[in-house]
């Protein structure tokens, strides 16, 4: 439970026991260790993080100014920002990035899930050199991952010389797809898949596997009846650790997609730089996080918190 | 194909051999093109450093990189201690108000990058009025890199074996040696797991950068960024490059180290701390 990246905070703790009072105690009482160990964190989140939040909360309803790009006043809440925000010309752009964040970790499962379990169960000893091989990528700058993408994507790229080469003609259009960019999302996110699924497998106990097979269930009611629910904290953690930051991406579709396939983050960054709309953006900005917030607190309640 | 067959070994591995032949093409492809004599698009005119040199010339990246590599050592110093302090106190540490602390952490996760760019650079420039630069880019790189530290060294910290604490204190040692002698020794390969992604985060960072930098702060991820409006070049191809192998370099040294300090008893880090 530990080793995933996620941990919600009405999580209970993993279940460390805590420190037994021996025969000396700390001349700090708990609470306060704690709460001075916590300060650091607490002043530096609350001054760049919450502050700079609610800022873009309270832009969001602002005003578009002349000299400052947002006048924002208590006595005049401009509700406008979201009726454009959700108006048909950006509606579609929030669709789009769910469901290509949601195409993309439905593959990162299937993609991910039989490899995490071969390395798991089947790893051997070479088992720490596969997870070497899963993390190098998740180590690889993203951006130059995409750029290599977009290396082989583009119209005189690799892929296209090799169809031609091949006699499947050599002029096809990947780049400005959905295509590209769901194959972006699902090539830079998957060892956030891989990662978490390897760890809780390689926990699951083996003889439940044998149990079940001697209490006379098949593979397939093996699997989804056994594995995967076991193995389903690791499962919880990948989907949120692909499809958060898939949703919110920008990197990618700037780089493989086009104007038909722009995504809320491309769609954020015009507004703040050469759409010059900051309350718009804002509003923009506030939407993605409460889908987010509100999209993480329904799967995390259906699928159980206990698992994070 | 059935579930049945799906999940036999001989199937798996082909599977296995796919995916990193997936998650390696792309890299590999790159790092063989940066080698290309040719001025442009996919036709191997033969072998040649041609594009290295160029890039030696190139003060602007040369510069770049260099920003990089300081934003990325001092935000990850800064977010390893304030991190590793979070992760000591939330779980060494029974107090009422833990679980606000883990929502400030959590949001930090879940924030989506261009929120908090935009964020960020709205509260640079027009509440507290700061001048954007090279500072204000470390400032933004601290905030996401932090969680992270917390995260790894908090998974690494709940493996511990409290009965160490009490053998010291059984020892004669007071709660401070005991934390000085017992607990960094075994925490540290957590701290620098988490240190570790902490640096690579800050070193990729395009999103967050680009809102909080300067005129004068271009960091490597914005210069390539910039470039690419201009199409895909041989240059960047060697730039690329440059920056994998700086990165893998990295995961070496850090990989040796793990290995030694397990091999001295300490425990490796756990591959999959990482995720």
């Amino acid at each position: 439970m530990s080793t995933t990246a996620i941990d919600t905070p009405e999580a209970p703790e993993a279940p460390e026991p805590p420190a037994p009072p021996p025969g000396k105690r700390s001349r700090l009482p708990d609470w306060a260790a704690g709460n001075l160990l916590l300060l650091p964190t607490s002043v530096w989140f609350v001054i760049l993080l919450i502050i700079p939040t609610l800022l873009v909360v309270a832009y969001s309803v602002g005003q578009r100014g002349l000299i400052v790009p947002v006048k924002f006043s208590w006595g005049n809440l401009v509700w406008s920002n979201y009726r454009t925000a959700l108006n048909p010309r950006f509606l579609p752009i929030f669709w789009r990035s769910i469901w290509y964040a949601a195409v993309s970790t439905i593959l990162c499962v299937l993609i991910g899930f039989p490899l995490a379990y071969w390395i798991a169960r089947f790893g051997g000893r070479l088992r720490n050199v596969y997870l070497v091989l899963v993390i190098i990528p998740f180590l690889t700058s993203y951006l130059i991952r995409m750029y290599a993408w977009q290396f082989i994507l583009q119209r005189d790229g690799l892929l296209n010389r090799v169809l031609g080469d091949i006699g499947l003609g050599g002029n096809h259009i990947f780049l400005n797809t959905n295509f590209a960019v769901i194959l972006g999302l699902t090539y830079g996110f998957l060892p956030f898949m891989i990662l978490p699924l390897y760890a809780s497998i390689e926990r699951m106990d083996k003889s439940l596997v044998e149990a079940s097979y001697d209490l006379g269930h098949g593979k397939t009611s093996t699997l989804f009846r056994v594995i995967i629910p076991t193995v389903s904290p690791g499962l919880i953690a990948g989907v949120l650790l692909v499809f958060i930051p898939a949703v919110g991406d920008f990197v990618t579709p700037e780089l493989l997609g086009g104007v038909k396939t722009q995504m809320i983050g491309n769609t954020i960054y015009d507004q703040f730089t050469s759409g010059n709309n900051w309350p718009l953006g804002s509003a923009m900005s506030v939407l993605l996080m409460a889908l987010i917030l509100i999209g993480v607190f329904v799967y995390v309640r259906r699928v159980g918190d206990d698992a994070l | 194909m059935s579930t049945k067959s799906a999940l036999r070994p001989r199937y798996l591995k082909l599977h296995a051999v796919l995916v990193f032949a997936f998650l390696f093409a792309p890299i590999i492809v790159l790092v063989v093109f940066s080698f290309n004599q040719a001025k442009s698009g996919t036709d191997w005119a033969g072998f040649s450093t041609h594009w290295y040199s160029v890039l030696r010339h190139n003060e602007a990246a040369l510069q770049a990189f260099r920003k990089t590599l300081k934003v990325a050592f001092i935000a990850t110093f800064l977010a390893t201690v304030i991190g590793t302090l979070a992760a000591f106190a939330l779980t060494r540490f029974q107090f009422r108000g833990r679980s606000g602390y883990s929502t400030l952490i959590f949001i930090s996760l879940v924030i989506p990058e261009i929120v908090m760019a935009v964020s960020l650079t709205a509260f640079f420039s027009r509440l507290v009025h700061v001048e954007l630069s090279l500072n204000t880019v470390i400032a933004a790189h601290v905030t996401f890199c932090i969680a992270f530290v917390v995260v790894v060294v908090k998974a690494r910290l709940s493996a511990f074996d409290n009965r160490l604490i009490e053998a010291a204190a059984d020892l004669g040692a007071n709660p401070f040696q005991a934390f000085l002698r017992i607990v960094l020794p075994l925490a540290t390969p957590g701290i620098a797991a988490g240190a570790m992604l902490a640096f690579v985060i800050s070193l990729d960072d395009v999103v967050i950068t680009s809102f909080t930098a300067g005129p004068g702060s271009t960091t490597l991820p914005l210069y390539i960024f910039s470039s690419l409006k201009f199409g895909v070049s041989p240059s960047i191809n060697a730039l690329s490059t440059v920056v994998l192998v700086t990165a893998l370099l990295l995961l070496t040294i850090g990989g040796l180290y793990s290995v030694r300090a397990s091999r001295r008893g300490v425990g490796a880090i756990d591959a999959t701390t990482l995720g």
